[in-house]
């Protein structure tokens, strides 16, 4: 397959895996919160409601791009788009199974956080530009959130990157093969940890894409609807669709680097066409796994109050996570061979 | 809210409308919040956007006229306002009551509380973030709304008292349903213990965050669950016994703290104590009448002022009755616990933050509609 050829196709696969995983995630959500709460969700547009999500989209794509008075007309359009590309953007080094990945870079966990940092600014930015003191509250929150917890989160990757020696993605899932003890969650002698560090990472991604019980940036029943509270139509849209694929690729990178990724439990691999499917498989299992996670825990737990959720940060996780990066060097340092 | 945000420069504070429309104040309460960032600096609830003149309206019409008013104005313990108005009429035309209504008055304001405080209990906890249990009470209290609707006719705004008895007597469905309910609720309590209660994310939440001290609660009259989570030992039912209260046996729940925690565990442990009396109400249910032998047609109180104060399920609910002798009162004020309850917010709030605030809002279980009569 000629080179061009194979990055035209990846863009569509990215561009259409982004944008169905948010409209039918919001619809997974909306059924799991139904059934949670004893109640059935969505079920009248479509076979189980699956339509829903069409409509939804229908719907807020035909709503007008009111420009409330007083905003900052350029930040307030580009915001959106600032949450919603860079998300995009990862998914090009995500490896969905040992083949099927649009471009292998030695450094694509790097890149992954260099455009995540980006999420943030969008959403500063478009509190700001709105031009509405809820917005504002919840933009200075957002900004305090997620410098707070790209710290535990960042510490815990270099361990990961210590033990698996590479910053490529799917040089980390080839060295998780084998039985499902060698995924990394369950290397204990690669780092004493390691279960601590996958929670540590779990609970940061939860933070850094602002899902409840970390939800500041939203906090309906305070800040309105938060940095969104101005934006009309798509551009709120655009916001959710930001926000649901970066739910995914926090789960695609929790298990890439915890779960094996791509890996089968067993030692069990195929090659070609077959292989493709069936290592896209269990990624997506594990990835969706994860993904109810995140929804179960949402409708579960109340919000937590923002200075508790900074002290968690700064006075449990990391220090822990320092401790554990200390505790892996010198393991690696004093039992090389492991 | 448009535009300004560089307003108070000099000052570094901003004035932050919060409502009349906004998802925390379940209603049109506004409340005018001077912030120092996330701080609030000074708070300041602007009441009157429902104002429909309910007490005037109690001058303009007979004194059965009114009664429909009643289920208007608490309409989540409608059933209390009912008895409020109800009593102080009797009272003032010596009105007698069957024993019979008078239990069955018992029963349903008790069932009605309980409906109160499981609704309060959600939208409590939606208000710090929760959506879960707002559904599974509401899923409690449709149980206790097709009870009542089967013997009063509706299922929100009530208006089953009568001068001298209720409209309905009750029947033997009505009283196996009860009990069944109740059987049914104290499993149910365990689980929200389990889920809500227990939960630390709530207990951080909840836990020494917004005191209100004995002091203050007394200043600004707080009465209800608001006073008794600042320690106040003050329940109408027990320190102004009405109707039969005095011959049945329950505790009024009293937490020293204060904070909002307090206020939460009176409210949930008032749900058991209504769940006996209605549990020895309906054993003690006697024969009879549910009015009286004479029907009740003119009421034409004598002369005077006259007093009388039931216990709502957000605190004293009192109805002064001046009467001149004539069909209709001459002047009728009504004094409802939550305009007590948020007047104290302004103090309580000082220097506090904005999802505390909130907290604590919801923590006084305001009812709008009660507070702009």
């Amino acid at each position: 397959m000629p080179e061009w050829l194979r990055v035209i196709l990846f863009i569509i696969f990215v561009l259409s895996f982004a944008g169905l995983n948010a409209a039918y995630l919001v619809w997974c959500e909306r059924k799991g919160a139904g059934h949670i709460q004893r109640r059935i969700g969505p079920k009248e547009v479509g076979p189980f409601g699956l339509l829903q999500p069409l409509a939804d989209g229908a719907k807020l794509m035909s709503k007008q791009l009111f420009l409330p008075k007083g905003v900052d007309p350029i930040l307030f359009m580009v915001a959106p788009l600032m949450v919603m590309v860079p998300a995009i953007m990862s998914f090009c080094v995500i490896p969905f199974s040992e083949t099927f990945v649009a471009r292998e870079i030695n450094l694509g966990l790097l890149m992954i956080f260099a455009f995540a940092s980006v999420n943030v600014l969008g959403l500063l930015l478009g509190s700001w530009g709105s031009a509405n003191k809820y917005a504002l509250i919840a933009g200075a929150r957002c900004v305090s959130q997620n410098v707070a917890y790209e710290i535990p989160m960042l510490i815990t990757t270099i361990t990961m990157v210590m033990v698996t020696n590479t910053m490529n993605l799917n040089e980390i899932v080839r060295s998780q093969a084998g039985w499902f003890i060698h995924w990394h969650i369950f290397r204990l002698d690669m780092s004493l940890l390691m279960p601590v560090s996958f929670l540590i990472f779990f609970v940061c991604s939860l933070a850094e894409t602002n899902r409840a019980p970390f939800d500041m940036a939203e906090a309906e029943s305070e800040l309105i609807a938060g940095a969104y509270t101005e934006y009309p139509g798509m551009g709120f849209g655009v916001f959710f669709m930001g926000e649901y694929a970066n739910i995914v690729i926090g789960c695609a990178l929790t298990a890439i680097l915890f779960l094996g990724g791509w890996q089968a439990p067993i030692p069990l691999n195929f090659g070609g066409f077959l292989g493709v499917l069936w290592g896209m498989s269990w990624f997506f299992l594990k990835l969706y796994a994860l993904i109810f996670t995140v929804i179960w825990i949402r409708w579960t737990y109340p919000r937590t109050q923002f200075y508790e959720l900074l002290n968690l940060s700064w006075k449990v996780l990391i220090p822990i996570s320092l401790f554990n990066l200390i505790l892996t060097a010198l393991q690696i340092k004093i039992f090389p061979w492991l | 809210m448009n535009g300004t945000l560089q307003q108070d420069v000099n000052q570094e504070t901003f004035t932050l409308n919060l409502g009349p429309q906004h998802p925390a104040t379940h209603g049109v309460l506004r409340v005018k919040l001077v912030m120092d960032g996330e701080y609030i600096v000074e708070a300041e609830p602007v009441l009157g956007y429902i104002h429909r003149m309910h007490e005037k309206m109690g001058e303009n019409r007979t004194w059965a006229k009114f009664l429909p008013n009643c289920g208007r104005m608490d309409y989540l313990s409608a059933l209390s306002y009912n008895h409020g108005y109800v009593a102080a009429v009797e009272r003032a035309a010596k009105i007698e009551v069957p024993e019979r209504a008078e239990y069955i008055r018992v029963i349903t304001v008790e069932l009605n509380r309980i409906s109160s405080h499981l609704l309060w209990f959600g939208a409590f906890v939606l208000d710090l973030g929760g959506f879960t249990p707002l559904l599974y009470a509401f899923d409690d209290r449709e149980f206790i709304l097709d009870l009542l609707e089967s013997v009063t006719g509706s299922r929100l705004t009530y208006c089953y008292f009568r001068f001298g008895g209720v409209y309905n007597d009750i029947d033997d469905a009505f009283i196996a349903g009860t009990r069944e309910f109740i059987k049914k609720q104290r499993k149910r309590m365990p689980m929200y213990d389990a889920l809500v209660t227990k939960n630390i994310i709530l207990i951080k939440r909840l836990k020494e965050i917004g005191p209100i001290s004995k002091d203050m609660a007394r200043r600004y009259g707080a009465t209800g669950p608001v006073a008794r989570g600042s320690g106040i030992n003050y329940d109408v039912r027990k320190h102004e016994p009405y109707s039969v209260y005095p011959e049945l046996d329950f505790d009024i729940p009293v937490y020293e703290e204060g904070d909002s925690m307090a206020r939460y565990m009176v409210r949930m442990d008032e749900i058991e104590q209504s769940m006996r009396i209605i549990e020895q109400a309906l054993d003690k249910l006697p024969e009879g009448e549910i009015k009286p032998k004479k029907a009740v047609k003119m009421v034409k109180p004598e002369k005077g002022d006259y007093y009388h104060a039931v216990e709502a399920a957000r605190g004293s609910f009192g109805v002064r009755l001046v009467s001149d002798g004539k069909n209709q009162a001459y002047r009728l004020k009504l004094r409802s616990p939550t305009y007590s309850n948020l007047s104290l917010y302004g103090e309580a709030t000082k220097g506090m933050l904005l999802p505390d605030a909130l907290a604590l809002m919801g923590s006084l279980d305001l009812v709008i509609p009660e507070i702009d009569r």
